[in-house]
C-alpha cells in the first residue's frame, strides 16, 4: 500500500483556515470536513431516533397481547425503523466516512464537487422532516414495512403514501450525489502515484459502492413514482384489475434493494480492511483478492434480487437460478473474511476499541453471513421466508456488521477528527455492553423465527413469549447501551482528552496519518507524492 | 473456572448434537412437519446448518487462536507476509465445492416441491383482510376462516387458551394420504398462506393463482399463520388444517355439502319471513364483530384517515340502497369489500339494521332478507 514521501505539505495548511462562524458555518460549507461531520451528526440523531421506534416495538413485544400501542401504529413503527435506519442511519453515516476520510486517504484537498455536496446533505434533513411530518397526518405514517409491496401501499394505504414518495426521491437524490462526488473525487484526484492499486481498501470499496448507487437509486425513484400514480393518477402498474402485476413491484424494489444491501455493507469492509492491519501490525493480506473480491460481490448483487421473492410463485428454473446465484456470493464473501483473519494471524495484536469493533464485526458478519447461505438454499427458505429468522438474519449483517463497522471507525479516526484520544475505559464499556447486548438482542431471535414466529406481528403465539421477552430486554439495553458512545463523542469533540498525535495508532497506515491531529481546516492543498 | 469452561462447553456439544433438542416439537427449531416434503426440508436444513456450523468454527478457532497467542503483550514480532496464491486458490475452489454439496439436494427438493400435477384434491384459498376463504374443487362446499381468539384474550382482559393467536371458527378440513393442492389468491393485498407443518408458504397475490401441495401422513390438527405483510390484522389472520382419514374426510364433506345445501334453502325459505328487529339486532352485531370491526372497530369509529366511522355520519345513517349497495359490492379502489358471496341475506340485512340502529345511529331502519334480494335483483 501507499507510503508517503516526505512533503511539507503541513506546515503552510495552517495559514489559511479562515472559515464563517456560527450556524452559517454550517449551512454554507463546501469544506469536506464540515460536510462530513455533518453528515456523521445527523445519522447519530437518526441512529438514535430509529432506535427508540424499535424500542416502541419491542415494548410491544415484551409479552403477548397487544398492550402499547395498536396494530397499525406498530406497523408505523416498524416501517418508520426501517427506512429511518436504512437511509438516515447506516447510508448517512458512510457518506460521512467517506466526505471524511477519502480526500484525506487520497490526498486531494476536498471532495471534487463541493456545493454539490453541501446540497446533497442539505437536502437530507428536509426528507427526513417530511417523513417524520407524515405520521401527524390523519390516519398516520405509511404502514406498509419499508419494503412499501403494492397493492398495500397504493390501493390500501393512507395519504400519507405522497409524503412518503417525496421523502423517498429527495433521499435518493442525495445519496445519487454523494455517489458522483466520491467518483469523480476518486477518479480525478488522487495524489501523483497513489494509482487505482494502491489506493485504501475504504477508498476502493465506496468507490465500487458508489457505482452501485448509481445503478439502483433511479430504480428506487422509478418505482416510488409508478406507486405515486398508482395510487393518484389511475396507472395499474401494480393492479392486475388494469392489466399490471404486484408482483413487479417486488421485481423492481428488490432490483434496487438487494444492491441496496451491499452498498450497506461494501464500505464497512473498507473499514475493516483499515483496522485490523493497524492493530495487527501486520500488512492486509490478499490486498488484490479484496479488491477482485469486492467488485465481485457488486456484480453479482444484480443477480440475486429474487431471492427475497422465493414464496411469491416464480417458475422453478427462476428459483433456481437466483438459488445458485446467492450461493455463490458467498465465495467472495468467504475470501474477506479469510482474509482478515490471515492478516490476524502471526501479527502482534493490541485490542484498542476500534480493534474491538473490528473483531466483533468480523465474527458476527460472519454469523450473518453463514445465515444468509442458510436462506439462499430455496425450499428451506420456504420456512425461513417472512420469520424472525430473516429478521435475526439481516440485523446481525446491518447492525452487529454494518453498525459495528460504524463505531469502528468512528473510534478509529476520532483523534484524527477531534485531535483528541477518546476516553479508552468508555469506549471500552460502550463496545462490551454493545457486544452482548446485541446478541441478547438478535441471537434469539433465530429460534424464534425457526419455531415458527412470523416477522411484522404486533402479537403472537403464546410459545414464543419467553424468547421475546429476552429479546425485549436485550433491545432496551443496546439502544441505552448507544448513549455512552454519545458521550464518549460529546467529550471528544469537547477536546477534553489526552491531544492526539498525527498518527496515534502504531500500526496505522495510510495519508491521513500524515497530517496533524486534528486534520487542518485545509489539507493537501499541494498534493504529497505517493511512490 | 477451567471445570466450568469444559462443562459449559459440553453443554454446547450436547445442546448441538442431541436430536432431542432439535426435534420436531422443540420451540428453538424448525419443525419436522407431517410430510414427506417437510421431513426433506428439515434435513436440508439442518445439513446446511452443521456446514455452516462447521464452517463458522473453523474460522473463529484460527481467529480466536489468533487473538489469544498473536498478540503484542506476548512480546511477538508481527511477520511481514500478504499473499499466498495456493492458499487463496483453496479457500476460493474448497467453499465452490461445498455449495456444490449443498445446491445439489436443494435442487432436488425444490423440483419435488414444485410439482403439483396429478392431485387428488383441490383448494382454493383466498386470502383479504383479515381472513381466509376456503373453496373445494368437485364439492359444492366453501366457507370463511375466521379467527377465533376473543378481543378480550388480545386486550388482557380475558385468560389467554392455548392456541391464542392459532385458532379459527372453521379450519380447512384435507383427507390425509392424497396429494392435496392449493390455489392461492387474494381479493385485495398480498397475503402469504403457511403450514409450517407441511412446509406450504407461498404468497395470495391479488389478481394471480400460485400452487402449492401437500400430501399429510398422519391426521391431526396443523396451524398456521399470514406470512406476508398484509395491514393491521396481519397478525389475525391464522390458518387451521385438520387432516382427516380419506373415509372420514368424505364423511365430513357431504355432511358439509347437504349442511350448506340446507342452509340456502332456509335463506330461500326464510326470504318471505321477515325477522325481529331484535333479533336482527342481534346477529347484526355477531356478523360485525367478525367481518367489520377489523377495520371499522368494534366502537363504530373507525381510524380517522384509514378506516371511516360509521357513526353518525356516511352510508350508516344516510341513503339506505347506497347502504346496502357498498356492503354487497364494496368500494373498488379501497379496502372495502364485497359481501355479496361472502355473507348470507339475512346476515347482510342483519348487518345494515345493526350499523343503522346501533351506537346512536338510531335510524330505525329495519332491513329483511327480502330487501337484499330485492336490491341484488334490481327490483329496488
Amino acid at each position: 500500500m501507499s507510503t508517503v514521501v516526505a512533503d511539507s505539505h503541513d506546515a503552510h495548511d495552517e495559514h489559511h483556515d479562515h472559515k464563517p462562524t456560527g450556524i452559517k458555518r454550517w449551512l454554507f460549507t463546501t469544506n469536506h470536513k464540515d460536510i462530513g461531520t455533518l453528515y456523521l451528526w445527523f445519522s447519530f440523531a437518526m441512529f438514535l431516533l430509529g432506535g427508540s421506534m424499535a424500542l416502541v416495538i419491542r415494548m410491544e413485544l415484551f409479552q403477548p397481547g397487544m398492550q402499547v400501542v395498536d396494530p397499525h401504529f406498530f406497523n408505523q413503527m416498524t416501517t418508520m425503523h426501517g427506512v429511518i435506519m436504512v437511509f438516515g442511519a447506516v447510508m448517512p453515516a458512510f457518506t460521512g466516512l467517506a466526505n471524511w476520510m477519502i480526500p484525506l486517504m487520497i490526498g486531494a484537498p476536498d471532495m471534487a464537487l463541493p456545493r454539490m455536496n453541501n446540497w446533497s446533505f442539505w437536502i437530507l434533513p428536509f426528507a427526513f422532516l417530511i417523513l417524520l411530518s407524515s405520521m401527524f397526518m390523519p390516519g398516520g405514517g405509511p404502514a406498509f414495512g419499508w419494503t412499501f409491496y403494492a397493492p398495500l401501499s397504493t390501493t390500501y394505504s393512507t395519504d400519507s403514501t405522497a409524503l412518503f414518495v417525496f421523502a423517498m426521491h429527495i433521499m435518493g437524490m442525495s445519496s445519487i450525489m454523494g455517489a458522483i462526488n466520491v467518483i469523480v473525487t476518486i477518479m480525478n484526484m488522487r495524489a501523483p502515484g497513489m494509482t487505482y492499486m494502491k489506493m485504501p481498501l475504504f477508498v476502493w470499496t465506496w468507490f465500487i459502492t458508489a457505482f452501485l448507487l448509481i445503478a439502483v437509486m433511479p430504480v428506487l425513484a422509478g418505482v416510488v413514482t409508478m406507486v405515486l400514480t398508482d395510487k393518484y393518477f389511475g396507472t395499474s402498474f401494480f393492479d392486475a384489475a388494469g392489466g399490471g402485476d404486484p408482483v413487479l413491484f417486488q421485481h423492481l424494489f428488490w432490483f434496487f434493494g438487494h444492491p441496496e444491501v451491499y452498498i450497506m455493507i461494501l464500505p464497512s469492509f473498507g473499514i475493516i480492511s483499515a483496522i485490523i492491519p493497524a492493530f495487527a501490525r501486520k500488512p492486509l493480506f490478499g490486498y488484490a483478492s479484496m479488491v477482485y473480491a469486492t467488485a465481485s460481490i457488486a456484480g453479482l448483487s444484480f443477480l440475486v434480487w429474487a431471492h427475497h421473492m422465493f414464496t411469491t410463485g416464480m417458475p422453478t428454473f427462476a428459483s433456481l437460478f437466483f438459488m445458485y446465484m446467492t450461493m455463490l456470493i458467498a465465495v467472495p464473501t468467504g475470501v474477506k473474511v479469510f482474509n482478515w483473519v490471515t492478516t490476524m494471524w502471526k501479527g502482534a495484536m493490541t485490542f484498542e476499541t476500534p480493534m474491538l469493533f473490528a473483531l466483533a464485526f468480523v465474527v458476527l458478519f460472519t454469523i450473518g453471513g453463514l445465515s444468509g447461505i442458510m436462506l439462499a438454499i430455496t425450499p428451506v427458505d420456504y420456512q425461513y421466508h417472512d420469520t424472525y429468522f430473516v429478521v435475526a438474519h439481516f440485523h446481525y449483517v446491518l447492525v452487529s456488521g454494518a453498525v459495528f463497522s460504524i463505531m469502528a471507525a468512528a473510534y478509529y479516526w476520532l483523534p484524527k477528527w477531534s485531535g483528541v484520544m477518546y476516553d479508552e475505559f468508555l469506549a471500552k464499556l460502550h463496545f462490551w455492553c454493545s457486544l452482548v447486548s446485541v446478541n441478547i438482542l438478535f441471537f434469539p431471535m433465530h429460534f424464534v423465527g425457526l419455531a415458527g414466529m412470523p416477522r411484522r406481528y404486533p402479537d403472537y403465539a403464546l410459545q414464543f413469549a419467553d424468547i421475546n421477552a429476552i429479546v425485549s430486554v436485550g433491545g432496551f439495553l443496546f439502544g441505552f447501551s448507544q448513549l455512552i458512545f454519545l458521550w464518549v463523542v460529546i467529550k471528544a469533540a469537547r477536546k477534553q482528552g489526552v491531544p492526539a498525535p498525527a498518527k496515534p495508532w502504531e500500526g496505522a497506515e495510510g495519508l491521513e496519518w500524515e497530517v496533524p491531529s486534528p486534520a487542518p481546516y485545509h489539507t493537501f492543498d499541494t498534493p504529497p507524492k505517493v511512490s | 473456572m477451567k471445570a466450568r469452561l469444559t462443562s459449559l462447553l459440553a453443554g454446547i456439544t450436547a445442546l448441538v448434537s442431541t436430536p432431542a433438542l432439535m426435534a420436531s416439537e422443540s420451540q428453538i427449531n424448525m419443525t419436522r412437519g407431517a410430510t414427506d416434503i417437510s421431513n426433506r426440508v428439515y434435513e436440508l436444513h439442518m445439513l446446511v446448518f452443521y456446514i455452516c456450523l462447521v464452517i463458522g468454527l473453523i474460522v473463529f478457532a484460527v481467529m480466536f487462536w489468533s487473538i489469544l497467542r498473536h498478540r503484542k503483550a506476548r512480546g511477538v514480532t508481527p511477520a511481514k507476509f500478504h499473499d499466498n496464491l495456493a492458499l487463496e486458490i483453496t479457500w476460493t475452489v474448497v467453499p465452490f465445492l461445498i455449495l456444490i454439496g449443498m445446491a445439489v439436494p436443494a435442487t432436488i427438493t425444490l423440483i419435488k416441491m414444485d410439482d403439483t400435477s396429478d392431485s387428488d384434491l383441490t383448494v382454493l384459498v383466498t386470502g383479504s383482510q383479515w381472513r381466509w376463504h376456503y373453496a373445494y374443487h368437485d364439492y359444492d362446499v366453501e366457507f370463511q376462516s375466521n379467527l377465533a381468539t376473543p378481543r378480550g384474550q388480545i386486550y388482557g382482559r380475558l385468560p389467554r387458551g392455548e392456541n391464542y393467536l392459532l385458532e379459527v371458527d372453521r379450519p380447512l378440513v384435507i383427507p390425509t394420504g392424497k396429494k392435496v393442492r392449493f390455489l392461492i389468491t387474494s381479493d385485495d393485498v398480498i397475503h402469504s398462506w403457511w403450514v409450517p407443518a407441511f412446509a406450504v408458504k407461498k404468497d395470495a397475490n391479488p389478481g394471480y393463482i400460485n400452487e402449492a401441495w401437500t400430501r399429510v401422513n398422519e391426521p391431526g390438527i396443523y396451524r398456521g399463520v399470514c406470512a406476508e405483510l398484509c395491514g393491521q390484522g396481519h397478525a389475525f389472520m391464522p390458518v387451521v388444517v385438520i387432516a382427516k382419514e380419506p373415509a372420514e374426510f368424505e364423511e365430513w364433506i357431504r355432511g358439509e355439502e347437504q349442511r350448506l345445501a340446507d342452509q340456502r334453502a332456509e335463506e330461500e325459505r326464510l326470504l318471505g319471513m321477515s325477522m325481529s328487529k331484535d333479533e336482527l339486532m342481534q346477529m347484526g352485531e355477531n356478523v360485525y364483530l367478525t367481518q367489520c370491526a377489523a377495520c371499522h372497530q368494534p366502537n363504530g369509529r373507525g381510524i380517522p384517515g384509514v378506516f371511516p366511522s360509521v357513526v353518525g355520519q356516511g352510508l350508516a345513517v344516510g341513503d339506505l340502497d347506497a347502504h346496502i349497495d357498498i356492503i354487497v359490492h364494496g368500494s373498488s379502489g379501497t379496502a372495502m369489500q364485497a359481501y355479496r358471496n361472502q355473507l348470507s341475506m339475512r346476515e347482510i340485512a342483519a348487518v345494515i339494521t345493526y350499523q343503522r340502529n346501533a351506537w346512536g345511529n338510531d335510524t330505525g331502519d329495519v332491513v329483511q332478507a327480502a330487501d337484499i334480494h330485492n336490491f341484488i335483483q334490481g327490483n329496488r
